[in-house]
């Protein structure tokens, strides 16, 4: 077959590339080699190093020491400019779009043809129809970014790439940002480049699209490269372990549950969102002490309101909130938070973190206002020193002192601190949004470890999670969340993924 | 307190740099323009020295200048903290200078140490009305505090200019002024026979108050936090309201009281053509200080010694006094654009930091 021909030939090459920041080694002498018409997995824990790797790439950075060879020639290159010229094309993780200019606006910004010193819109709107026909994107050049879903503003950024006639694409957590649907799109677009001869470097930290999609797999782990593996010589566990470095558990193991009294209790409550649309709608639940409740369900049925309502931050419409025995009024974060609530909120940069603040502040950003952090006007500082101290130890969050600045830390550690914070405290209830978007393996596995510790102090826990997965391996009972209600409660054993997904979907009806 | 530690812990190496080579290379650029015009840098510059440095009087009135510009630069500075742009420190000098002036002149009958203090806290306080007032209207309607601020400014400057022109003022007086205020009510000066008055050291404890307040206080604590992630503060049961208004009426208190001591320390009473400005060339103080209030002290001179070394440049040189707004422009210039000075003198950024929001945009 064709396919094998072109994948013979070493397109790119990169040899013995190091990087280094105040007091990192992004890259230690990392070797790669990229073949024709080939995906090419780049698989890491967040602050491995692929991102860096990458960059040199693209020209963003430059490497203290290495080669980069396109075709066989050594060549340096300088700026994003430049790698284009080389043929190669990026698709960060986050967008490099103007959201109110046109798709076609966009992919030519930059690369603009020009005819008689104005923009040749016309001939520009032609070849990206073109190119949009050929893989099926779907695409009109005329519309506008901010009004297309993600899936497709990705799929403009690719285009991008394309319409630069790039060769090799480096596409960096692409689905970080999908619904399993698009993914999939996703996919069939990389396997039709791919055949058509492009090569594909791919940068992800989810070890089961990378073994559907890749070709071969590089990993990376604490700036050097471990090794590479084909797909079919390996498995989720086995890049699990050469991702962290030790054995990595997958599966959760927690005892039988002691299930409780009632902890949290909804009764009809009715939540309006910021536009003042209802999205929870009469939802119904309660969870015990002892025990996990996930909320399954697809993003947008009211998950994101009903927490933030229960947590104080919307206000609700109707219906009544008990927890531990007393009804609140909500609105009030504080009120909740004093009722031994934890909350680990579903966007922890928006949300969870001050991000410029040292680690020692923000561990302390809920309790700083009471005894013993603060007497009377003024913070205890000593005592938040102490405190911050045996959690940063206790939770295990990797920083030099409790000094660092939050924003330098991985997002594992971020979400260590917010647990820490959260949890470093007396809790009867733990409402737990999302708690593992967007982390790697190790971070995960040690989240989810405290959740179930938590369960099985006596604590209360709301999970509520847009991985499935996640949902059945932690959780007790299962309600699945649907246009706002809960449409069906079940324990975890009785439940499976394809029954889930059906009662996701609205398809099964309520009982 | 040991101000090294705090610098260490609160500024890198390159926050002192960059407003340092910023400052420098202003400098480097207006000799180029002395120099074009005809005149002779020297000269100049020689005068700008001597007319701020050159000997105990000028250093003295240097100081004079130096103590609005600490308290009307913390005003601004504390304003940014709360992620607020408090455009208005020149109405809420105003606005104490009024309150200050008029129980300075018609509370009579009180001892020095009575008069005194109650002038003074009238000038914070009225200061504090005047800011809390645009906090109050951002909190309660979203209304933005740049419009308001500035809006509030030409209603206070306004309203004095009729207050002095009408019921305060000095029937006696040959030029419209108010009455000069009771000698119970002076703030002393230090030395005798300088001008420079206990208002500086006033100035220099409140660095240290505000200091105390932004980092060692719950107060100060919600206040950064608001300024820094709105949502965050919410999400963590702080009052982003009470904060506002809060923010706003301390940094108008902090204007009101650099009033309060032109008109206790320096005038004696309050003239119908009282133009400060300071309240204006704050908000380039605060910025260069990078709203740390200890470096308010070095930038506020930094804008005192240009403004009061100015004339003798001027007169030396034989060059425009306006000159020297040329370089102020150039420092506040480098300042905002740090990267030009990056390139110019090839420094590589640091990663980062732990970073004031100085300025939010419109429309949020």
């Amino acid at each position: 077959m064709s396919k094998d021909n072109h994948m013979s030939e070493e397109i790119l090459s990169l040899k013995g590339v190091v990087k280094s920041f105040p007091g990192v080694l992004a890259n230690d002498h990392i070797d790669f080699s990229l073949k024709k018409g080939e995906i090419h997995t780049l698989l890491g824990e967040n602050g491995a190093g692929k991102t860096t790797l990458m960059n040199i790439l693209y020209g963003l950075y430059t490497p203290d020491e290495g080669e980069i060879f396109i075709d066989g020639q050594k060549v340096i290159i300088h700026s994003p400019a430049d790698a284009l010229s080389h043929g190669i094309g990026m698709v960060h993780q986050h967008f490099m779009l103007i959201p109110n200019m046109s798709v076609c606006e966009n992919i030519i910004l930059g690369n603009e043809s020009k005819k008689r010193g104005l923009i040749d819109e016309e001939q520009a709107t032609g070849r990206i129809e073109t190119l949009s026909e050929k893989y099926k994107f779907s695409l009109n050049p005329g519309d506008m970014v901010k009004d297309l879903p993600i899936g497709m503003q990705q799929k403009v950024e690719i285009l991008k790439a394309l319409y630069r006639e790039a060769t090799v694409l480096i596409l960096d957590e692409p689905t970080a940002v999908l619904t399993p649907q698009e993914s999939e799109e996703l996919f069939e677009i990389l396997r039709s480049l791919k055949d058509e001869g492009k090569s594909i470097i791919f940068i992800s930290h989810k070890l089961k699209e990378v073994l559907e999609i890749s070709d071969i797999i590089t990993v990376l782990r604490d700036g050097k490269a471990i090794g590479s593996v084909r797909p079919d010589q390996t498995d989720e566990g086995h890049l699990a372990n050469m991702m962290v470095g030790r054995e990595v558990i997958l599966k959760v193991h927690k005892e039988k549950m002691h299930k409780g009294k009632p902890v949290l209790e909804v009764n009809d409550l009715t939540v309006f969102d910021r536009r003042g649309v209802s999205v929870v709608n009469g939802i119904n639940f309660n969870v015990h002490s002892g025990e996990i409740y996930g909320v399954a369900g697809v993003q947008g049925n009211g998950q994101t309101e009903l927490v933030e309502a229960l947590t104080g931050l919307l206000p609700f419409v109707s219906g009544e909130v008990i927890i531990d025995g007393a009804k609140i009024e909500g609105d009030n974060p504080r009120e909740v938070f004093e009722r031994g609530t934890a909350h680990i909120p579903e966007d922890r940069h928006k949300y969870g973190l001050v991000l410029p603040y040292p680690i020692r502040d923000n561990l302390v950003l809920c309790s700083y206002y009471h005894k013993p952090f603060s007497k009377r006007l003024a913070l205890n500082f000593p005592v938040i020193i102490e405190k911050s101290s045996k959690l940063l130890k206790e939770f295990d969050i990797k920083a030099s002192s409790i000094l660092d600045i939050t924003e330098t830390l991985s997002g594992g550690n971020q979400q260590k601190t917010v647990v820490a914070r959260e949890l470093g405290r007396e809790v009867k209830l733990l409402i737990a949004a999302q708690p593992t978007r967007g982390l790697d393996v190790g971070s995960i596995e040690y989240i989810h470890k405290k959740i179930v510790e938590t369960r099985d102090a006596g604590c209360a826990v709301l999970l509520v999670s847009s991985e499935l997965d996640e949902i059945l391996s932690l959780s007790d009972t299962i309600g699945v969340i649907y246009k706002g209600q809960i449409v069906k409660t079940l324990s975890s054993e009785e439940a499976t993924k394809e029954q889930l997904g059906l009662l996701m979907a609205g398809i099964l009806e309520k009982t | 307190m040991d101000v090294k530690k705090i610098f260490k812990l609160r500024a890198g190496y390159q926050d002192l740099l960059i407003p340092f080579l910023s400052i420098i290379t202003s400098l480097v650029i207006g000799a180029i323009i002395i120099y074009a015009s005809g005149a002779n840098v020297y000269a100049a510059y020689k005068g700008l020295w001597q007319g701020s440095f050159g000997n105990a009087r000028t250093i003295a009135e240097t100081f004079v200048s130096t103590t609005p510009y600490i308290l009307t630069g913390l005003a601004v500075a504390f304003g940014f903290r709360c992620g607020l742009f408090n455009i208005g420190a020149e109405g809420q000098l105003y606005a104490g200078a009024l309150a200050a002036a008029y129980i300075g002149y018609a509370w009579r009958g009180l001892p020095h140490f009575i008069h005194l203090p109650i002038a003074i806290i009238a000038g914070i306080i009225a200061g504090g009305i005047w800011g809390a007032i645009p906090g109050y209207l951002k909190a309660k309607t979203g209304a933005h505090e740049v419009i308001n601020t500035i809006m509030m400014n030409h209603i206070m400057i306004r309203l004095t200019d009729y207050l002095v022109k009408n019921p305060m003022l000095d029937p006696k007086a040959s030029v419209p002024r108010t009455a000069y205020i009771l000698k119970s009510a002076y703030l002393p000066k230090i030395f005798p026979g300088f001008r420079l008055h206990w208002g500086f050291i006033l100035a220099i404890i409140a660095i240290f108050l505000i200091y105390y307040i932004l980092f060692k206080t719950k107060v100060g604590f919600e206040i950064r936090t608001v300024g820094l992630n709105q949502d965050a503060a919410r999400y963590a049961g702080m009052n982003i309201s009470k904060n506002f208004v809060l923010a706003m009426a301390i940094s108008g208190g902090l204007a009101g009281l650099a009033g309060a001591g032109e008109v206790l320390g320096l005038n004696y009473n309050l003239p119908a053509a009282f133009v400060s400005g300071f309240g204006f060339d704050a908000i380039a103080i605060a910025l260069l200080a990078k709203s740390n209030p200890f470096a308010v002290f070095p930038s506020a001179m930094l804008w005192a010694a240009l403004r009061n070394g100015a004339g003798l440049m001027q007169v030396r040189a034989k060059i425009s006094i306006d000159l020297v707004n040329i370089i102020q422009a150039f420092v506040i210039m480098f300042i905002a654009a740090p990267n030009i000075v990056r390139y110019l003198y090839r420094i590589r950024a640091e990663r980062e930091k732990a970073g004031v929001l100085l300025t939010k945009g419109w429309g949020q």
